[in-house]
């Protein structure tokens, strides 16, 4: 029994790595810093560890073989899930370059909401030792951070010590649309952060009249969405009045038609704070389990973020078209390469396409893919990188136990070989 | 295998060799003596006619980090003009601008470039650089360390912590990010940025820290001497693009001291307040600077005209400079007490005046320094052009009508405020390979690179000799990289993976007993998950570092 500290997590986006992990042969067990997100993720045992043709143990020599047979003369496969480390998705890019595959990204439909505003207008961002150490104003927008990241706020605003900031208790943190879903956003010292609830449908006015508010436009309603114009026009004045303020949104909950323009919405009002002397950043919360990993990497090895089409010969881009789940349910694909390396619970899209699997050793299935190859999970059977949510902080994986389950790299590097 | 290169028209200036035929030999990726022993040469190359070059060598090119990604995720557009396929060989991407990683190590290596160096490594994000750097196929790679901006930095000089402390400080984050030399960007402006301040003069005080750039640039600049780290400071002036920041620069030279110091992308820091329009030509006054102060070396950042992109660690810069954003959108961060970072797409217009002047500033820069061993060849890609212009760029100086016809095109107005018309000088090959090639390898601090005498790296480039320099500078006829043929007529025939060059300067292992606190308290990883360790550079089987002598060392 061995005891392994400042361990990285790969599960909860927001770069916990403080965290102890008893080790018993492969048991894992966190003993301190756990919490709803990375202690179960941690310590979800291992089941399969032979891969299987239909559902029967083969060698790895086999399914790799197997997999590269089923891939061998397709015209369109896609490649789902995208959930690995860094060299797995340089593997899987690898693949997808020489098979013609699409790519796309499990939470690409989430992360388009943000990538169509940043690439149509851009945005004003911060990253998370800045909001530790200076914000004083935080606005969270539609989302539930402690629901996203159980130790959002503990890690990140409830610092004892702040470099800017004499008491990280007084710090203001107001939600507009949805409601906090536990009491973490209450400071160690009692305040409880304001609150102005409205549904999601209203999103999109609210955001609208925050935004006309602070670029001082004239208003004639007295309330939108439920919530009084008074308590927006109070919002944008400690915005405005803040010495860092912060404005967090998240993606995957902003989850209606258009919701681009919301996103786009709050980056203006971030500019324009900032155009009106003022600092202000925006913080988009989103990005587990491998999602900006899959944006990143294929960012710098296509020049596009992770929904890309290889089947030219080249890289092409498309946020709708290339969606995986609407290429399936058109009859668009000939095979699919489900790579999961992370959540058992995240299983691939039901087809009666050939179907590959490379997955976190205790994933099951419904249907027994063609294919299934269990693979270790970065930062617990393999060292590796994974980005945090704020995008520019990759964090480096730990090897906690000797599994024998091999990487996704390994098996994706194998059946590309295999081609 | 014993290589033989025929008969070559040969420029070696690090040798003292312009434009002499000789044989070089290449045994196990290095240039060898003539064999004396008879042993058979496995084959041989017939360059008779042929120009010989070591391999280039770009010293400031942004092909490596957060920044660089966020600039290609923000353009779609422009990468679809620019499709790459693949090949039996190489993998396929996208071009233009920024290009993906696979495509710009194709692309340098086919221009006959063998080494490219990132300038802006913040060292939090240290790791993307170098897997982005890792994913960069044939060319060596290496980055210089951000600091300046960082807050342990500006706390260290605020509680007046003697030289020493900031030495080890500086050792320390050089060995952690793996880097071969140290920047600083707009000092203490980024951070400044983060307190609202919306610009910093050399003297202006940091409203929290107290503390001016010209006091992190002395230090800095110290540090880095006296730790032995041969590049010297890297810096990104104040005031980058500011009309008038001709004077802040020429402060700048004056302020450091006499200690070494690299001024990069020059031409954005080389503007006067003349004329109608308040915006004119201080590249005399800067050239005049570089060449009265042996201590400094430039690199110019020319501008060349089109549709590219603006990617760089000044923020506050940035920020101020985004209403120029074409097409208009743009992305500022704030980043992890370390620095920021800011990405407005440009497009340089030769009928708009700024621009136009802009493009004839640095080609006066070029002209006007006298000696090509401390200015050196750069667009500071993407940010003036991509460096897939670089054989138009060495066209416009080796020839002198050609420039002249390309003057007379720009905005009427910018060609009444440049001198360019009225200077003669063409450079040779000989001042190209200086500036290229021998010059960079010796201001980056590389060994055993940039030169062909025996014991040197065989990274080698043979062009035939066109009077029209851009197209022979474009598709060089072989090139070799550690002694293998990676590319011929223009093509990349074989990809190699190159070395990543760092330096390890000595510290005192104690200053980790002020730094740990600082990152439990203050950041958001450990001191120990902070560290870049060097498997981490080669466990994928390609990659490798190679660290090089500190001065004064063997």
């Amino acid at each position: 029994m061995t005891e392994i500290t400042e361990v990285p997590s790969p599960f909860c986006g927001i770069g916990t790595d403080d965290l102890a992990i008893h080790i018993d042969g492969v048991s894992l067990k966190v003993t301190a810093n756990g919490c709803a997100v990375n202690s179960p993720a941690f310590e979800q045992p291992i089941t399969d560890t032979a891969p299987q043709i239909n559902g029967q143990a083969v060698s790895l020599a086999a399914a790799v073989d197997k997999a590269a047979e089923l891939l061998r003369n397709t015209q369109q496969p896609l490649i789902g899930g995208c959930a690995t480390d860094v060299n797995g998705m340089r593997a899987l890019l690898a693949l997808a370059d020489k098979s013609g595959a699409v790519v796309d990204n499990i939470n690409f439909t989430a992360a388009r909401r943000n990538l169509l505003a940043m690439q149509d207008s851009g945005w004003m961002n911060t990253t998370l030792a800045e909001l530790k150490n200076r914000c004083d104003v935080l606005l969270v927008i539609g989302c539930d951070p402690e629901g996203f990241a159980p130790r959002f706020f503990e890690r990140y605003l409830w610092n004892n010590d702040a470099m800017f900031l004499d008491n990280t208790g007084n710090r203001e943190v107001i939600f507009l649309g949805k409601a906090p879903s536990g009491n973490a956003s209450t400071s160690p010292t009692g305040k409880a952060a304001s609150v102005f609830p409205c549904s999601d449908a209203d999103l999109p006015d609210v955001v609208a009249v925050l935004s006309a508010l602070i670029r001082k436009q004239p208003l004639h309603a007295q309330s939108v969405g439920g919530i009084a114009v008074s308590d927006l026009q109070a919002i944008a004045d400690k915005l405005k009045a803040a010495q860092y303020g912060v404005v967090c949104w998240g993606a995957a909950a902003l989850a209606y038609d258009h919701a681009e323009l919301t996103v786009q919405a709050i980056c203006n009002i971030v500019k324009d704070i900032n155009l009106q002397g003022s600092r202000c950043s925006g913080f988009p919360l989103g990005g587990r389990e491998g999602d900006q990993t899959a944006n990143q990497v294929c960012g710098w090895t296509t020049g596009y973020p992770a929904r890309v089409n290889f089947a030219k010969g080249y890289p092409e881009y498309d946020p709708f078209l290339f969606d995986s789940l609407a290429m399936l349910t058109n009859g668009e694909a000939d095979a699919l390469v489900w790579v999961q390396a992370f959540n058992i619970n995240s299983k691939p899209p039901k087809t009666d396409l050939p179907t590959i699997v490379i997955g976190r050793s205790g994933m099951s299935f419904d249907k027994e893919p063609d294919v299934f190859i269990p693979v270790g999970t970065p930062g617990i059977d393999h060292p590796g990188h994974a980005y945090r949510l704020d995008n520019v902080v990759a964090i480096r994986l730990k090897k906690l136990r000797d599994s024998g389950l091999p990487s996704t790299a390994e098996v994706l590097h194998a059946i590309e070989q295999a081609l | 295998m014993l290589i033989k290169l025929t008969g070559g028209t040969v420029y070696d200036p690090a040798s003292g060799i312009d434009g002499l035929q000789q044989d070089i030999f290449i045994q196990d990726g290095r240039i060898v003596e003539a064999p004396t022993d008879g042993r058979p040469v496995d084959k041989e190359y017939d360059l008779r006619g042929k120009v010989v070059m070591s391999g280039a060598i770009d010293m400031h090119t942004h092909i490596g980090g957060g920044k660089g990604n966020i600039a290609r995720t923000l353009l779609p557009e422009d990468h679809r003009m620019d499709p790459v396929p693949r090949t039996q060989i190489t993998r396929s991407g996208n071009g233009h601008a920024m290009p993906s990683t696979y495509v710009a190590g194709y692309r340098y290596a086919e221009m006959g470039y063998t080494a490219c160096f990132e300038p802006a490594v913040l060292p939090i994000n240290a790791r993307q650089a170098h897997m982005e750097m890792g994913d960069t196929p044939i060319v060596d790679k290496g980055g210089y360390v951000m600091l300046g901006s960082d807050d342990f930095l500006l706390r260290m000089l605020t509680a007046n912590k003697d030289q020493k402390a900031i030495n080890d400080y500086v050792a320390w984050t050089l060995n952690a990010a793996k880097g071969i030399g140290i920047k600083v960007v707009n000092a203490g402006g980024i951070n400044a940025f983060k307190f609202n301040q919306r610009k910093l003069d050399l003297d202006e005080k940091n409203s929290h820290y107290d503390v001016t750039p010209r006091q992190i640039l002395q230090t800095l600049a110290r540090a880095v001497k006296e730790l032995g780290i041969t590049h010297p400071l890297h810096v990104h002036g104040c005031n980058l693009g500011v009309p008038g920041n001709v004077d802040t620069t020429l402060n700048t030279i004056q302020g450091v001291e006499g200690l070494p110091m690299h001024l990069t992308h020059i031409q954005f820091h080389s503007y006067g307040t003349e004329g109608d329009f308040k915006f004119s030509s201080g590249a005399a006054q800067i050239a005049e600077a570089i060449n009265n102060n042996k201590n400094i070396t430039a690199d110019v950042g020319q501008i060349l005209f089109g549709q590219t992109v603006t990617a760089s660690g000044d923020n506050m810069r940035q920020h101020a400079n985004h209403r120029f954003a074409s097409p208009n959108k743009w992305v500022c961060m704030d980043i992890e007490c370390d620095a920021g970072c800011g990405v407005v797409p440009f497009k340089y217009r030769d009928q708009n005046f700024v621009n136009a002047l802009q493009w004839a500033i640095g080609l006066e820069i070029f002209l006007l320094v006298e000696d090509p061993w401390r200015i050196f060849l750069t667009t500071d890609h993407p940010n003036g052009a991509p460096f897939t212009s670089y054989p138009h760029l060495i066209r416009l100086l080796m020839d002198r009508s050609f420039r002249n016809d390309m003057l007379a095109t720009i905005h009427p107005e910018a060609q009444k405020m440049t001198t360019l018309a009225s200077i003669d000088r063409e450079y040779t090959f000989n001042e190209i390979a200086i500036m290229t090639r021998a010059g960079a390898a010796r201001i980056i601090g590389l060994k055993d690179r940039g030169a062909l005498s025996a014991g040197n790296f065989a990274d080698i480039t043979v062009y035939t000799e066109n009077a029209d320099r851009q197209a022979m500078f474009t598709k060089p006829d072989y090139v070799f990289k550690d002694g293998e043929l990676v590319v011929q007529d223009g093509q990349v025939v074989k990809v190699t993976w190159g070395t990543t060059h760092i330096v390890k300067p000595d510290y005192d292992l104690s200053i980790e007993k002020d730094l740990k606190p600082y990152f439990d308290k203050y950041l958001t990883m450990k001191l120990g998950n902070f560290k870049i360790s060097d498997d981490e550079i080669s466990e994928d089987g390609r990659g490798s570092l190679t660290a090089h002598p500190l001065r004064g060392a063997a």
